[in-house]
Protein backbone atom coordinates (compact mmCIF):
# COMPACT_ATOMS: atom_id res chain seq x y z
CA UNK A 1 0.00 0.00 0.00
CA UNK A 2 0.90 3.56 -0.75
CA UNK A 3 1.54 5.76 1.49
CA UNK A 4 1.38 8.62 -0.29
CA UNK A 5 -2.89 8.59 0.28
CA UNK A 6 -2.05 8.45 3.99
CA UNK A 7 0.30 10.59 5.37
CA UNK A 8 -0.75 14.16 5.99
CA UNK A 9 -0.03 17.46 4.83
CA UNK A 10 1.42 19.16 7.87
CA UNK A 11 1.18 22.99 7.14
CA UNK A 12 -2.58 22.98 6.53
CA UNK A 13 -5.48 23.33 8.94
CA UNK A 14 -8.10 20.87 9.37
CA UNK A 15 -12.03 22.12 10.36
CA UNK A 16 -13.92 19.53 11.42
CA UNK A 17 -17.03 20.92 13.23
CA UNK A 18 -16.95 24.31 12.55
CA UNK A 19 -17.64 26.39 15.43
CA UNK A 20 -18.92 29.98 15.34
CA UNK A 21 -15.10 31.35 16.21
CA UNK A 22 -13.87 29.85 13.09
CA UNK A 23 -15.85 31.75 11.16
CA UNK A 24 -13.40 34.74 10.78
CA UNK A 25 -10.09 32.41 10.27
CA UNK A 26 -11.68 30.44 7.38
CA UNK A 27 -10.76 31.12 4.18
CA UNK A 28 -14.03 32.33 2.09
CA UNK A 29 -13.46 31.23 -2.00
CA UNK A 30 -16.72 32.69 -3.90
CA UNK A 31 -18.53 29.40 -3.11
CA UNK A 32 -19.04 29.26 0.25
CA UNK A 33 -19.53 32.88 0.52
CA UNK A 34 -22.80 32.60 -1.09
CA UNK A 35 -23.68 29.90 1.34
CA UNK A 36 -22.53 31.81 4.30
CA UNK A 37 -24.40 34.57 2.86
CA UNK A 38 -28.01 32.34 2.54
CA UNK A 39 -27.56 31.48 5.70
CA UNK A 40 -26.94 34.99 6.72
CA UNK A 41 -29.66 36.45 4.39
CA UNK A 42 -32.51 33.48 6.36
CA UNK A 43 -31.14 34.91 9.65
CA UNK A 44 -32.11 38.47 8.28
CA UNK A 45 -35.75 37.44 7.20
CA UNK A 46 -36.04 35.51 10.01
CA UNK A 47 -35.54 38.42 13.10
CA UNK A 48 -37.27 41.08 10.58
CA UNK A 49 -40.35 38.68 10.24
CA UNK A 50 -42.16 40.95 12.43
CA UNK A 51 -41.60 44.50 10.17
CA UNK A 52 -42.67 42.39 7.20
CA UNK A 53 -45.75 41.32 8.52
CA UNK A 54 -46.25 45.00 9.62
CA UNK A 55 -46.46 46.17 6.62
CA UNK A 56 -48.13 43.40 4.68
CA UNK A 57 -50.73 44.01 7.66
CA UNK A 58 -50.29 47.97 7.12
CA UNK A 59 -50.56 47.85 3.37
CA UNK A 60 -53.76 45.55 2.92
CA UNK A 61 -55.64 46.59 6.18
CA UNK A 62 -57.09 49.71 5.03
CA UNK A 63 -56.59 52.87 3.03
CA UNK A 64 -55.87 54.66 6.50
CA UNK A 65 -53.33 51.85 7.39
CA UNK A 66 -51.98 52.22 3.65
CA UNK A 67 -51.48 55.91 4.37
CA UNK A 68 -50.13 55.20 7.68
CA UNK A 69 -47.69 52.67 5.36
CA UNK A 70 -46.12 55.21 2.70
CA UNK A 71 -45.99 57.62 5.55
CA UNK A 72 -43.60 55.37 7.12
CA UNK A 73 -41.44 55.69 4.67
CA UNK A 74 -41.47 59.28 3.67
CA UNK A 75 -41.74 61.25 6.87
CA UNK A 76 -40.85 57.83 9.35
CA UNK A 77 -41.83 56.48 12.24
CA UNK A 78 -41.20 56.10 16.06
CA UNK A 79 -38.75 59.24 16.02
CA UNK A 80 -36.59 57.19 13.03
CA UNK A 81 -37.10 59.07 9.28
CA UNK A 82 -37.85 57.44 6.37
CA UNK A 83 -34.67 56.95 4.75
CA UNK A 84 -34.20 54.56 7.68
CA UNK A 85 -37.16 52.41 7.04
CA UNK A 86 -36.10 52.15 3.28
CA UNK A 87 -32.82 50.72 4.09
CA UNK A 88 -34.27 48.92 6.47
CA UNK A 89 -36.72 47.34 3.00
CA UNK A 90 -33.28 47.52 1.00
CA UNK A 91 -31.69 44.96 3.03
CA UNK A 92 -35.08 42.83 2.76
CA UNK A 93 -34.54 43.29 -0.74
CA UNK A 94 -31.67 41.99 -0.86
CA UNK A 95 -31.94 39.40 1.66
CA UNK A 96 -35.15 38.20 -0.49
CA UNK A 97 -32.95 38.25 -3.50
CA UNK A 98 -29.89 36.45 -2.09
CA UNK A 99 -32.24 33.69 -0.53
CA UNK A 100 -33.80 32.99 -3.74
CA UNK A 101 -31.44 32.84 -6.04
CA UNK A 102 -28.72 31.25 -4.37
CA UNK A 103 -31.80 28.43 -2.80
CA UNK A 104 -32.36 28.15 -6.84
CA UNK A 105 -29.07 27.01 -7.07
CA UNK A 106 -28.93 24.85 -4.45
CA UNK A 107 -32.20 23.04 -6.03
CA UNK A 108 -30.83 23.07 -9.22
CA UNK A 109 -27.38 21.12 -7.80
CA UNK A 110 -29.81 19.04 -6.13
CA UNK A 111 -31.54 17.55 -9.03
CA UNK A 112 -28.07 17.56 -11.60
CA UNK A 113 -25.67 15.76 -9.76
CA UNK A 114 -24.02 14.50 -12.60
CA UNK A 115 -23.03 18.56 -13.14
CA UNK A 116 -21.76 19.45 -10.29
CA UNK A 117 -18.28 20.08 -9.74
CA UNK A 118 -15.99 22.42 -7.79
CA UNK A 119 -15.33 24.60 -10.73
CA UNK A 120 -19.69 24.59 -11.43
CA UNK A 121 -19.71 25.81 -7.97
CA UNK A 122 -17.29 28.75 -8.51
CA UNK A 123 -19.24 29.52 -11.81
CA UNK A 124 -22.62 29.25 -10.21
CA UNK A 125 -22.06 31.17 -6.85
CA UNK A 126 -20.59 34.28 -8.77
CA UNK A 127 -23.77 34.44 -10.86
CA UNK A 128 -25.76 34.57 -8.13
CA UNK A 129 -23.75 36.83 -6.30
CA UNK A 130 -24.01 39.54 -9.49
CA UNK A 131 -27.19 38.78 -10.44
CA UNK A 132 -28.05 39.74 -6.76
CA UNK A 133 -25.91 42.98 -6.57
CA UNK A 134 -27.52 44.05 -9.94
CA UNK A 135 -30.94 43.55 -8.85
CA UNK A 136 -30.81 45.04 -5.24
CA UNK A 137 -28.83 48.19 -6.82
CA UNK A 138 -31.95 48.51 -9.49
CA UNK A 139 -34.67 48.19 -6.81
CA UNK A 140 -32.81 50.27 -4.14
CA UNK A 141 -32.59 53.05 -6.81
CA UNK A 142 -36.54 52.72 -7.11
CA UNK A 143 -37.03 52.33 -3.56
CA UNK A 144 -34.70 55.96 -3.21
CA UNK A 145 -36.46 57.85 -5.90
CA UNK A 146 -33.46 57.76 -8.51
CA UNK A 147 -35.72 57.05 -11.13
CA UNK B 1 -38.62 -3.78 8.40
CA UNK B 2 -34.94 -2.82 8.58
CA UNK B 3 -32.62 -1.88 5.63
CA UNK B 4 -28.83 -1.47 6.16
CA UNK B 5 -26.36 0.64 4.34
CA UNK B 6 -23.14 -0.26 4.98
CA UNK B 7 -21.81 -1.53 8.20
CA UNK B 8 -22.76 1.07 10.54
CA UNK B 9 -26.22 2.02 10.02
CA UNK B 10 -29.36 0.74 10.44
CA UNK B 11 -32.12 2.72 9.13
CA UNK B 12 -35.46 1.77 10.92
CA UNK B 13 -37.54 5.04 10.03
CA UNK B 14 -35.92 7.46 11.45
CA UNK B 15 -35.34 8.79 8.73
CA UNK B 16 -32.05 10.73 9.11
CA UNK B 17 -32.92 14.39 8.00
CA UNK B 18 -34.59 13.46 5.07
CA UNK B 19 -38.06 14.49 6.31
CA UNK B 20 -36.62 17.83 7.13
CA UNK B 21 -34.28 18.47 4.11
CA UNK B 22 -37.04 17.27 1.90
CA UNK B 23 -39.68 19.47 3.27
CA UNK B 24 -37.21 22.95 2.98
CA UNK B 25 -36.88 21.70 -0.47
CA UNK B 26 -40.86 21.43 -1.42
CA UNK B 27 -41.81 24.86 0.49
CA UNK B 28 -39.06 26.59 -0.87
CA UNK B 29 -40.40 25.72 -4.36
CA UNK B 30 -44.23 26.49 -2.78
CA UNK B 31 -42.79 29.85 -1.95
CA UNK B 32 -40.90 30.57 -5.40
CA UNK B 33 -44.05 29.72 -7.45
CA UNK B 34 -46.03 32.48 -4.99
CA UNK B 35 -43.61 34.77 -5.36
CA UNK B 36 -43.55 34.79 -9.81
CA UNK B 37 -47.57 34.67 -8.71
CA UNK B 38 -47.38 37.58 -6.74
CA UNK B 39 -44.99 39.60 -9.40
CA UNK B 40 -46.87 38.76 -12.35
CA UNK B 41 -50.11 40.10 -10.89
CA UNK B 42 -48.23 43.69 -10.20
CA UNK B 43 -46.41 43.67 -13.02
CA UNK B 44 -49.09 42.71 -15.36
CA UNK B 45 -51.44 44.95 -14.19
CA UNK B 46 -53.18 48.00 -15.38
CA UNK B 47 -53.13 52.05 -13.48
CA UNK B 48 -51.06 52.97 -10.98
CA UNK B 49 -49.90 50.29 -7.82
CA UNK B 50 -52.06 51.78 -5.12
CA UNK B 51 -53.63 50.40 -2.06
CA UNK B 52 -56.78 49.46 -4.22
CA UNK B 53 -54.61 46.93 -6.65
CA UNK B 54 -52.82 45.85 -3.87
CA UNK B 55 -55.25 45.01 -1.05
CA UNK B 56 -57.60 43.47 -4.37
CA UNK B 57 -54.60 40.82 -5.31
CA UNK B 58 -55.33 39.08 -1.79
CA UNK B 59 -58.33 39.53 -1.53
CA UNK B 60 -59.41 37.07 -3.93
CA UNK B 61 -60.61 33.54 -2.46
CA UNK B 62 -57.61 31.48 -4.17
CA UNK B 63 -55.05 34.00 -3.70
CA UNK B 64 -55.87 33.84 0.07
CA UNK B 65 -55.69 30.38 -0.08
CA UNK B 66 -52.43 30.25 -1.95
CA UNK B 67 -51.04 32.83 0.57
CA UNK B 68 -52.35 30.81 3.35
CA UNK B 69 -50.45 27.63 2.59
CA UNK B 70 -47.38 29.99 1.87
CA UNK B 71 -47.21 30.86 4.95
CA UNK B 72 -47.70 27.68 6.44
CA UNK B 73 -45.04 26.72 3.84
CA UNK B 74 -42.53 29.68 5.30
CA UNK B 75 -43.60 28.70 8.98
CA UNK B 76 -41.34 25.60 8.47
CA UNK B 77 -39.27 25.79 6.03
CA UNK B 78 -37.62 28.98 8.83
CA UNK B 79 -37.69 26.35 11.60
CA UNK B 80 -35.82 23.59 9.29
CA UNK B 81 -33.44 26.59 8.46
CA UNK B 82 -33.05 28.29 11.95
CA UNK B 83 -32.70 24.89 13.98
CA UNK B 84 -29.41 23.78 11.02
CA UNK B 85 -27.99 26.83 12.00
CA UNK B 86 -28.29 26.77 15.41
CA UNK B 87 -26.82 22.65 15.55
CA UNK B 88 -24.12 23.63 13.58
CA UNK B 89 -23.29 26.89 15.98
CA UNK B 90 -24.67 27.09 19.61
CA UNK B 91 -22.56 23.83 20.82
CA UNK B 92 -23.85 24.15 24.69
CA UNK B 93 -27.24 21.75 24.60
CA UNK B 94 -29.39 23.93 27.14
CA UNK B 95 -28.50 27.37 25.08
CA UNK B 96 -29.36 25.69 22.17
CA UNK B 97 -32.60 24.50 23.72
CA UNK B 98 -33.45 28.14 24.79
CA UNK B 99 -32.61 28.99 21.06
CA UNK B 100 -35.09 26.30 19.87
CA UNK B 101 -37.46 27.05 21.64
CA UNK B 102 -37.62 30.63 20.55
CA UNK B 103 -37.95 30.01 17.14
CA UNK B 104 -40.97 28.02 17.61
CA UNK B 105 -42.55 30.96 19.29
CA UNK B 106 -40.93 33.68 17.34
CA UNK B 107 -42.22 31.54 14.66
CA UNK B 108 -45.18 30.37 15.48
CA UNK B 109 -46.43 34.21 16.82
CA UNK B 110 -45.37 36.00 13.58
CA UNK B 111 -47.33 33.14 11.28
CA UNK B 112 -50.64 33.74 13.63
CA UNK B 113 -50.06 37.28 13.02
CA UNK B 114 -49.67 36.96 9.27
CA UNK B 115 -52.85 34.88 8.94
CA UNK B 116 -55.08 36.88 11.35
CA UNK B 117 -54.50 40.17 9.01
CA UNK B 118 -54.94 37.82 5.60
CA UNK B 119 -58.13 36.52 6.40
CA UNK B 120 -59.43 39.77 7.83
CA UNK B 121 -59.09 41.43 4.98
Amino acid sequence: MSDTATSPTKSRPEFRNIEFANLRTLRWPVASLASGMHRVSGAIMFFLMPFIIWMFDTSISSEISFARFTATFDTGMWGLPGFLWKLAVLGLIWAYLHHFIAGLRHLWMDTHHAQVSKEFGRQTAITVLVLTLSLTVILGAKLFGLY
Amino acid sequence: MSVNYGSHRTVVGAHYGMRDWLSQRVTAVLMALFTVVLLAQVIFSKGPVGYELWSGIFAAQWMKTLTFVVLLSLFYHAWVGMRNVFMDYVKPYAVRFVFHVFAIAWLTGCTGWAIQVLWRL
